[in-house]
């Protein structure tokens, strides 16, 4: 029996990146149940809720569409998060790179016309990446030179993103479409769009192309010079320096690469979606893209599944309100108790493994 | 008379070492007893054992003759055990009493009882000649008033027996004699000191009796009178140290760094260095000696470019590299930097062994491949680099953090002498080292030196300094003092200029 023990133990010590998953996972479990519970004091059928949930995140063709469809733009952001995180910055304007990644793709996207789609999109894409990149070198610069903290600049970025997104489409504003009433540009030409993948759905090649840079981001962190200098700042800036790397060059490059991938998510939703620029088009996918990111484990082959998760709450929310008359904040409830719980996975974890870990003295293995 | 701790066959296993292996230890009452070996020989591990931080997987512990069993520390210290540990446990932003008192505050009615405290903290400050201020807040106070402060808690709180864990490694020269007369003091007050080293000089200064422990067993108790430092040396390596490194006569180049009439200043704004000269050939190992807080930081700081000089010139390796970027320190410099704190600037303690050893060469040949790093070259050079300095206690693909101290500077060693520098800068290079892994680091330097590698060696320790260089520079308030041949230079003399005597 002791025998067995201290082998599941160098089974846990050798599998970390599995545990962790498994870690993931169970932090999901607890924050259901807890949901449930609040579910229930609320007078509501928590059994029924989330048969619900998983109905409108799965229950038809276009159930699913929907789920995958709000994978995509959290997919993006969770991958933008992470890889200025990996450097040591907590980007918050993640959504302030997704609205002006969408503005520039929305201009680009109706203004050039005559072009085949094979060019356009692209150009389209890159605009709104390049957008984006520019609100993330902002911090970024300011960080590094002047040391300003990225938490205060980005958030007043964000602020500065969506009213200047929100003038362009206003009555008088320099993008405001002249066909409709609503405060929207234009549509973008067809030859912009980003087409669909699947019949009688709207779900479109966004998905992939954000799985795409899940792996580039990925060979960019493990296996390139700049991903291993990024990383070596993010976790001791101190030594990074002393070994001759320039640290505030990082910043700049990290937060360049996190808006690029921010402006991509805005730029997608834009010519996969929503074809016209509105105001606040993105309902939120910068902030949980935080979520989905520490979710993910601020690993990008993590945030693939994380983002689908988010993606199954979001597009099953709206069910669960018709169904079950669950309010829809119910749902934001739940993914705020997943984080929890994953913020609380670590010294959670750590009781539960130590606690497993002891030797029948009490004591703790040190090297878990 | 009975012992008043007994420890009785410990036996205490990690997950891939045996951290004390049947261990029997016994101290008497009123004696400074030391616990010498090399780092990671068991020391500590049984220390936390004594103090209720770990269990034991088999043994007995006898306080006074009385069986023990520790939960934890809070246990220990009822049996008027305490233990002063290598980093304190003060919180900067209180006073000292408030530090001392904290878990065991004195009230009066439902307010805190600060003066009686004060009084109390007074009273035994002056009784065991602690000199301490109660009303001070730590961050303003010296490392050895922390300290003392450390040991005064302790005191507060009723220990007879105390635990110093390596308490001279913070310590300059003089307030480890300071800290010798309070732990005398102590003694002479009945109080049982254990008192755990790796340096036998302090072994032989301060305890009555010493047990060596080695690989996690017992060697030998024995009494201090009847040893000496090379047989305790013996005992805790296993085999014969060379205390004397072996200089032969070597042929001196030409000059590889060159400093001239450089001014700099501290990280508050105040002038840290000033008219600096100095003229480092190859073949040549120059001490720079000093007490700590002379500048020596900031010295290394411009020598790598981590620091702007605000007058002066750097020149290294022929070219001119005052105010540059620390990379061109590298790659036009040609140097090798091993700083004094190796787990703030050494390391990255979350990153794997074989991400360690590339640190700093990722952008060179053969790691770097375009874009991309390779990191099969990056292993395979790690392996043969742990193979080549003897690296032991885990494998590449573990975390830095893992290793034990001794280890984690030989992974600083192994990496920046591998660059093939012109001039290395070693920077208290065996720093919380312990015997082993000091004669390892030394003869890696005597060895670079031999092969023509100009040699900048800063340390705290005069006789390090003394053992290594060819010539000797002191360093007194961010100004060069003097300068001795090493062969001539009296220990006196020296010691006399780093405190800011002598002639100027």
């Amino acid at each position: 029996m002791k025998m067995e023990k201290s082998n599941l133990q160098q089974i846990i010590f050798k599998n970390k990146g599995a545990f962790s998953f498994i870690k993931a996972f169970i932090a999901i479990i607890l924050a259901l149940i807890l949901g449930a519970i609040i579910l229930l004091l609320m007078g509501n059928n928590p059994i029924e809720a989330y048969s619900a949930l998983v109905q409108g995140a799965f229950g038809s063709k276009r159930c699913f569409a929907e789920t995958l469809l709000s994978t995509t733009p959290l997919m993006f952001g969770g991958l933008a998060f992470a890889l200025a995180y990996r450097c040591g910055l907590f980007n918050i304007g993640v959504e302030g790179q997704i609205a002006m990644g969408g503005m520039a793709a929305a201009f680009l996207g109706y203004s050039l016309t005559g072009l085949p789609p094979i060019i356009h999109l692209p150009i389209v894409l890159i605009g709104a990446a390049l957008m984006g990149a520019v609100w993330g070198i902002g911090p970024g610069f300011l960080k590094a030179r002047f040391g300003v903290h990225e938490v205060i600049s980005t958030i007043m970025l964000n602020y500065i993103a969506f009213k200047i997104t929100g003038y362009m489409v206003s009555v008088k504003g320099p993008m405001k479409s002249l066909v409709d009433e609503m405060p929207a540009s234009p549509r973008i030409l067809s030859s912009a769009k980003i087409i669909r993948i699947w019949k009688g759905t709207r779900l479109h090649w966004g998905i992939l192309i954000a799985i795409i840079l899940a792996v580039v981001v990925y060979y960019i962190l493990f296996k390139t010079r700049l991903g291993y200098k990024i990383r070596a700042v993010g976790k001791n800036s101190f030594a990074a320096e002393t070994v001759g790397i320039n640290v505030p060059r990082h910043f700049v490059i990290a937060m360049m690469l996190s808006g690029l991938l921010g402006g991509l998510a805005g730029g997608v939703e834009i010519c996969g979606v929503h074809y016209r620029l509105l105001a606040a088009f993105s309902p939120g996918y910068g902030f949980d893209s935080i979520a989905v990111a520490l979710l993910g484990m601020l690993h990008p082959f993590g945030i693939i599944f994380s983002a689908f998760l988010f993606g199954i709450l979001r597009s099953g929310a709206i069910l669960m309100q018709a169904m079950a008359g669950v309010s829809k904040d119910m749902v934001q409830v739940i993914s705020a108790i997943i984080i929890f719980f994953m913020g609380m996975s670590e010294p959670l974890g750590k009781y539960f493994t130590e606690r497993f870990m002891r030797n029948k003295d009490g004591n703790i293995r040190k090297d878990i | 008379m009975e012992p008043i701790i007994k420890m009785e066959n410990i036996v205490k296993r990690f997950p891939l070492v045996c951290a004390n292996d049947h261990v029997n230890f016994e101290v008497k009452k009123g004696e400074i007893h030391c616990l010498l070996g090399e780092n990671g020989a068991g020391k500590t591990t049984l220390m936390n054992i004594l103090y209720g931080l770990y269990g034991c997987d088999e043994g007995k512990i006898f306080i006074r003759g009385e069986e023990v069993y520790f939960k934890g520390p809070s246990d220990a210290i009822k049996k008027g055990i305490g233990m002063v540990h290598q980093h304190f446990m003060l919180i900067p932003v209180f006073t000292i009493t408030e530090n001392l008192i904290l878990g065991a505050e004195p009230v009066k009615g439902p307010s805190l009882d600060i003066k009686k405290a004060e009084e109390e903290i007074t009273a035994l400050s002056q009784k065991y000649q602690l000199n301490i201020d109660p009303q001070a807040y730590v961050m303003d106070i010296s490392v050895g008033m922390q300290q003392r402060a450390e040991i005064l808690k302790l005191l507060y709180r009723g220990a007879d027996i105390m635990i110093f864990d390596e308490p001279t490694a913070i310590l300059t020269p003089q307030k480890v004699k300071e800290l010798y007369k309070i732990m005398n003091f102590l003694k002479e007050n009945g109080h049982t000191i254990i008192f755990i080293t790796h340096k036998l000089k302090e072994v032989m200064d301060i305890s009555d009796r010493v047990t060596v422990l080695r690989d996690g067993k017992v060697v030998d108790t024995v009494e201090t009178s009847t040893t000496n430092p090379s047989k305790l040396a013996r005992m805790m390596v296993g085999r014969e140290v060379l205390f004397r490194v072996e200089k032969p006569k070597k042929k001196i180049g030409k000059a590889v760094l060159e400093m001239e009439n450089v001014f700099a200043k501290n990280q508050r704004g105040l002038p840290a260095l000033q008219e600096l000269n100095l003229k480092v050939s190859e073949g040549e190992i120059v001490g720079i000696a000093g007490i700590d807080g002379n500048g020596q930081k900031e010295l290394t700081e411009i020598l790598t470019g981590l620091r702007k000089v605000d007058n002066g010139k750097i020149v290294i390796n022929g070219k001119d590299l005052t105010n540059r970027e620390t990379r061109e320190f590298f790659t036009v410099g040609r140097i090798a930097y091993i700083p004094e704190d190796r787990l703030l600037r050494g390391l990255i303690l979350d990153f794997p062994l074989y991400e360690n050893f590339i640190l700093g060469l990722q952008d060179n040949k053969p790691f770097a491949k375009g874009v991309f790093l390779d990191f099969i070259k990056a292993k395979e050079f790690s392996q043969e680099l742990v193979h080549k300095f003897d690296i032991r206690g885990s494998n590449i693909e573990s975390l830095a953090n893992t290793l034990s101290g001794g280890n984690q500077q030989k992974i600083v060693v192994a990496r920046e002498l591998q660059r093939d520098p012109k001039l290395i800068i070693a920077s208290q290079p065996t720093r919380g080292l312990d015997v082993g892994a000091t004669e390892f680091v030394h003869q890696q330097i005597i060895k670079q030196s031999n092969e023509g590698k100009a040699i900048l060696l800063i340390s705290l320790e005069l006789s390090e300094i003394m053992n290594l260089s060819d010539r000797i520079i002191v360093i007194y308030e961010g100004k060069f003092r003097g300068e001795f041949n090493a062969q001539s230079a009296s220990e006196e003399e020296i010691g006399l200029m780093m405190a800011g005597g002598g002639v100027s």
